[in-house]
């Protein structure tokens, strides 16, 4: 105790940055090794829990409404004005515009991103379901398939490919859309972004966008696997 | 359970548009100055992807080589969150108006050069055939035929960026770029009907801007291709990234 008393005035210790953060160099790899389990990792599985969250939940609303109009005919016209007409508004403002209804929540932050993911989903999935020939519904019903049967074994595998295009658009962009969302709460790859501004640190700045820009890349490309996957018969017809 | 909002404050949300308009028709002087930022960051940012994407697209077209990367550009630049090419533009280039206008070329090229080499590659081949016949060089070729057959899917290209940039640019002022962004992202200052009349703008402005292309764009048409213009609107789920 007495040895830690001689030592003089406590100096907090903030952790000294290099010569390459004090600098405000391009690229500074320690500061990446330093921050990176306090920072960055957090900041990257907020991102992708904010976006998994909206694209989930919008792809489901989607998928129930679509399929509702294209059986029933119902709610079409209203679903795509109220989607169109959420689509026009910008992000910043719709993010500002729900803090009075909702707080300065997650909840507000998804309110958003399922809003702007319905057009789009709601559209494909919707489109999708309805480009089965009509040959091919000609067939289905020749075998005895109920109108269940149909759009779960004929019509919906037949979608897969419009669904998919879909979720690749919504998902790229509810990545970006993510990135906004750190205007409301301190979460997801924009907060860093936000802070690094402010600051015009450098390197913050790049690998926080860097890892947005990737995450969407990433995403993008395993969707088209995905649907690969899932369609095998586009690849028959192809090399056929 | 979080905080409860007050009373009245989802009541008073609902008057938040006539309070909006109310602030654009006080504070016009404002809003006409970050609307003139906005259109000259919109338009420089156009221009430049103009530049450089239609002799690119159409000709690639024209010699029906390179589709990949046509194609694939496209669905890369539609990744791009923008918020991080901006932020990323301004680690290299610094704070202000030309990072900001170089980020947004990054998006915008992409849409641009996409459409113009699907519309010139997929222009109809007996109608090449026939110029070709008739003795016209490449380049009459190009301008002559590919070009006025390819141009309403070139306008979709064009007007798909146009809508994308004019919202994105709102992004540019947590970047220094100015616009009508530094209304929307500084509530402090001009309250939420502030940021909801320059919202109402950034739309208004996108609207405008699709509107007079739409306009060019009939100008452009030959008459004889007119008819189909229509059909070949620019289709939301191909694409953009909405901010």
């Amino acid at each position: 105790m007495s040895a830690f008393v001689a030592q003089g005035p406590v100096i907090p210790d903030f952790g000294e940055g290099s010569d390459c953060v004090t600098e405000n160099r391009l690229f500074c790899p320690d500061w990446v090794r330093d921050n990176w389990s306090d920072v960055i990792q957090p900041a990257l599985i907020e991102h992708v829990k904010l976006v998994f969250i909206a694209v989930a939940i919008g792809f489901v609303l989607a998928f129930v409404l679509a399929v509702l109009a294209h059986r029933f005919g119902l709610l079409e016209g209203p679903v795509t004005v109220f989607s169109a007409v959420v689509y026009t508004i910008p992000s910043l403002a719709l993010f500002q515009l729900l803090v009075p209804v909702t707080g300065l929540t997650v909840t507000t932050v998804e309110v958003a991103l399922v809003g702007y993911t319905l057009l789009i989903l709601f559209r494909n999935n919707l489109e999708g379901l309805r480009s089965a020939p009509p040959d091919v519904l000609e067939a289905a019903r020749g075998m005895g398939y109920t109108r269940a049967q149909t759009l779960w074994r004929v019509e919906l595998p037949l979608a897969v490919p419009a669904i998919i295009a879909g979720l690749r658009v919504a998902i790229v962009s509810t990545i970006a859309l993510a990135t906004v969302a750190a205007l409301v709460i301190p979460q997801g790859l924009g907060y860093p972004i936000f802070l690094a501004l402010r600051e015009a640190f450098k390197t913050e700045i790049i690998v926080a966008g860097g890892l947005a820009i990737a995450m969407a890349l990433v995403a993008d490309g395993l969707l088209v696997l995905l649907q690969r996957a899932l369609t095998p018969w586009a690849r028959a017809r192809r090399t056929a | 359970m979080g905080p409860r909002p007050e009373d009245g404050v989802i009541a008073a949300d609902l008057g938040v548009f006539s309070d909006a308009l109310q602030f654009v028709v006080d504070e016009r002087t404002l809003i006409l100055e970050k609307t003139w930022e906005h259109v000259q960051l919109s338009g420089a940012a156009i221009g430049i992807a103009l530049l450089v994407a239609l002799p690119v697209g159409a000709w690639l077209g024209h010699v029906h080589r390179g589709s990949f990367v046509a194609i694939n550009l496209a669905n890369v630049g539609r990744a791009l969150p923008s918020l991080a090419v901006i932020a990323i533009g301004l680690a290299f280039l610094g704070i202000g108006f030309a990072n900001v206008t170089l980020a947004l070329v990054v998006l915008a090229v992409p849409p641009i050069l996409t459409n113009a080499y699907v519309a010139v590659d997929g222009v109809e081949p007996d109608a090449v055939e026939a110029a070709r016949g008739m003795g016209m060089t490449k380049g009459q070729i190009l301008r002559r035929v590919e070009l006025p057959m390819a141009l309403p899917l070139i306008f979709a290209g064009i007007r798909t960026a146009v809508v994308f940039v004019v919202a994105t640019a709102t992004i540019a002022a947590v970047a220094g770029g100015g616009g009508l962004g530094d209304i929307i992202v500084n509530r402090a200052a001009y309250g939420l009907e502030g940021v909801v009349g320059a919202a109402i703008c950034v739309s208004l402005l996108a609207l405008a801007a699709d509107f007079v292309l739409g306009l060019v764009q009939r100008l452009l048409t030959p008459a004889g291709l007119r008819a189909g213009v229509h059909a070949l609107e620019p289709d939301v789920t191909t694409g953009v990234t909405r901010l």
